[in-house]
């Protein structure tokens, strides 16, 4: 594969920190290309994980002793982590989930059921992931609140002048729209998406699911109200997400989930909340993958975020000076601001029987409607796309070896 | 780069793939179903026609899905016509061995020459998240036999 990609960015020595990278799949090197479904962990992630249950692991908030408090000392540090590289004014503005699906669900219970009047409206985009859909139709549908959808360009680009539209009746509690399509790989325009909600007195959510793996995100400068993103896509373990709600809201919104750890006092006739974040945090929360999610965010701003950025909007230069060149390849989505993920299809193959070739290749794309349905059908291709998204271990020469791939599979079917 | 892959990609699959037969709408069929395949997006909608003494005179289908799932769904309207519905049934639960394990050590006999047409789809036992799309125009012919309607799904 080939060496640096970005003056300063050694692809080979981040490629060496991914044990999986090394291994070969029915005889096949990997190519992972499926990094926005779930990324591969450095070793730094998993020596810190490991290091933890080895030696400082116990619940956290709950022990007088020792290594409790360690414990909560290295949790709470994540929090500060989080705080920093979303550039939250407070760590206490973070709370943590067990990923981005339930961050969208706490807002969805928290701000709409509870803070939310029936017959306001939550408009989302016609790219989002079903986690940002289904929560909003369950609110529709319990708490009489609208949805409404903005229609999207045929480049793939938020229709802003739709959204316009959307939010002229002053009737809209809540813009939720995706900051990076994990489909199309489009980019929103955040900043101006927040000021437009706000100027029609609504609040913003952004899922930063995909974004935050590719690009600086600063909460405050967006002005965003809530911010998303979950850990295993960030290099990070499983069962960990983030939400930053304004702390405002978190002061106002009731709580999501109730137990232990959420709680100021309890009686039977009554029980009181814990300050914020921890009213939103019942039970013992993800300690270990905390630690984990720290060593992530750690390992990408060594890297530095700017850098990742870089490499990956070579990558995908690269991708679209390749990839338009396989005869009979459909890519979907050109926008002009956009990330590492690239949705296409073959004319000749279904999505599922080309990722079961690419698969004899060793290369994981994901194929399917990937989460997001409604969008497929939007694209007209209902029956599915295949999907390639690239990580900071992505090589130019990977993207090649895909184009030479799909230039062979479509020679098998024919 | 894929000549391996010939196993499962048959030329009869390819074949069906492409061109599906009874690929139309039966517009005398007496049962129905639909099937779905949330995980990769595959529909189908499948008729039969049972005459008098209950035998599938017609069975066809229409639907978009990978190459795999048109082609099971094109061999088995060929295979169950001219089947009772309990023949069908059993032919089913001997193909979805078929395709979990790549053999069929309890085939009955009398179904070998049936089974034998099937066999190019036996391929996707080694792809476990292939078998669905094998075994999903089965799973609809059972519920169009239960006539309730509903869809099936390959879940
Ligand atoms: C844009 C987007 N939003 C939300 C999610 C959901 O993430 P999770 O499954 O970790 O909650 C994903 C990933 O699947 C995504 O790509």
């Amino acid at each position: 594969m080939d060496g640096a990609v970005t003056p300063g960015f050694d692809v080979e020595r981040i490629r060496a920190d991914f044990p999986i990278l090394a291994t070969e799949h029915r005889g096949k090197k990997l190519v992972f290309l499926d990094s926005g479904a779930s990324a591969q962990k450095p070793t730094q992630v998993i020596g810190a994980m490991v290091r933890t249950m080895e030696s400082a692991y116990a619940n956290v908030h709950r022990g007088a002793y020792h290594l409790s408090e360690t414990a909560t000392a290295a949790y709470e540090a994540a929090r500060v982590a989080c705080a920093r590289f979303l550039n939250a004014p407070r760590p206490e503005d973070i709370i943590f989930t067990s990923n981005s699906t339930m961050a969208m669900n706490l807002v969805a219970h928290s701000f709409g059921r509870g803070l939310m009047k029936p017959g306001q409206a939550v408009v989302i985009s016609e790219m989002e992931h079903h986690a940002n859909l289904v929560p909003w139709q369950m609110l529709r549908d319990g708490h009489g609140t609208q949805l409404r959808v903005c229609r999207i360009t045929d480049a793939g680009e938020l229709d802003l002048n739709h959204l316009a539209e959307l939010l002229a009746d002053g009737k809209v509690g809540l813009v939720a729209i995706t900051h990076m399509s994990n489909v199309l790989g489009s980019v929103t325009p955040a900043t101006q998406i927040a000021r437009m909600a706000h100027e029609a007195g609504a609040r913003v959510l952004f899922d930063g699911s995909q974004a935050a793996v590719h690009r600086r995100v600063d909460v405050q400068a967006i002005d965003a109200d809530f911010y998303c993103f979950t850990g295993h896509k960030l290099y990070g373990p499983t069962g960990i997400g983030v939400l930053y709600a304004k702390a405002e809201l978190q002061r106002a919104m009731p709580p999501f989930l109730g137990g232990g750890d959420m709680i100021a006092s309890v009686t039977y006739e009554k029980t009181t909340w814990a300050e914020p974040p921890a009213k939103f945090e019942a039970g013992t929360p993800p300690i270990i993958e905390a630690v984990g999610l720290h060593a992530a965010i750690d390992y990408v701003e060594a890297i530095g975020m700017p850098a990742i950025e870089a490499h990956e909007r070579a990558l995908v230069d690269h991708a679209m000076a390749t990839l338009p060149h396989v005869e009979g390849l459909t890519i979907y989505g050109k926008a002009q601001d956009r990330g590492g993920v690239f949705a296409f299809a073959l004319d000749n193959a279904h999505a599922h029987d080309l990722s079961t070739l690419l698969d004899r290749a060793g290369i994981a794309v994901r194929a399917g409607r990937h989460c997001a349905e409604p969008l497929h059908e939007r694209l007209g291709a209902g029956s599915g796309t295949c999907r390639a998204s690239f990580g900071l271990y992505t090589t130019k020469a990977e993207i090649d070896y895909l184009a030479e791939a799909l230039a062979s599979a479509r020679r098998f079917f024919a | 780069m894929f000549d391996d892959l010939r196993d499962l990609y048959q030329e009869v699959i390819l074949d069906h793939g492409r061109k599906p037969r009874n690929f139309r709408r039966l517009e005398n069929g007496t049962h129905h179903a639909r099937g779905d395949n949330p995980l990769c997006g595959d529909k189908m909608e499948l008729w039969l026609a049972l005459d008098e003494d209950g035998t599938i005179a017609d069975a066809a289908f229409q639907g978009r899905g990978c190459a795999i799932s048109m082609a099971s769904a094109s061999l088995m309207t060929e295979t169950v016509k001219g089947k009772s519905p309990a023949l069908a049934r059993a032919l089913g639960e001997q193909f979805r061995e078929l395709a979990m394990t790549g053999t069929c050590p309890h085939c009955q006999a009398a179904l070998e020459e049936e089974m034998e047409r099937l066999t190019p789809l036996s391929g996707v036992h080694e792809f476990p998240s292939r078998v669905k799309c094998a075994t999903l125009a089965w799973h609809t012919l059972n519920n169009a036999l239960d006539n309730q309607g509903k869809e099936a799904s390959s879940e």
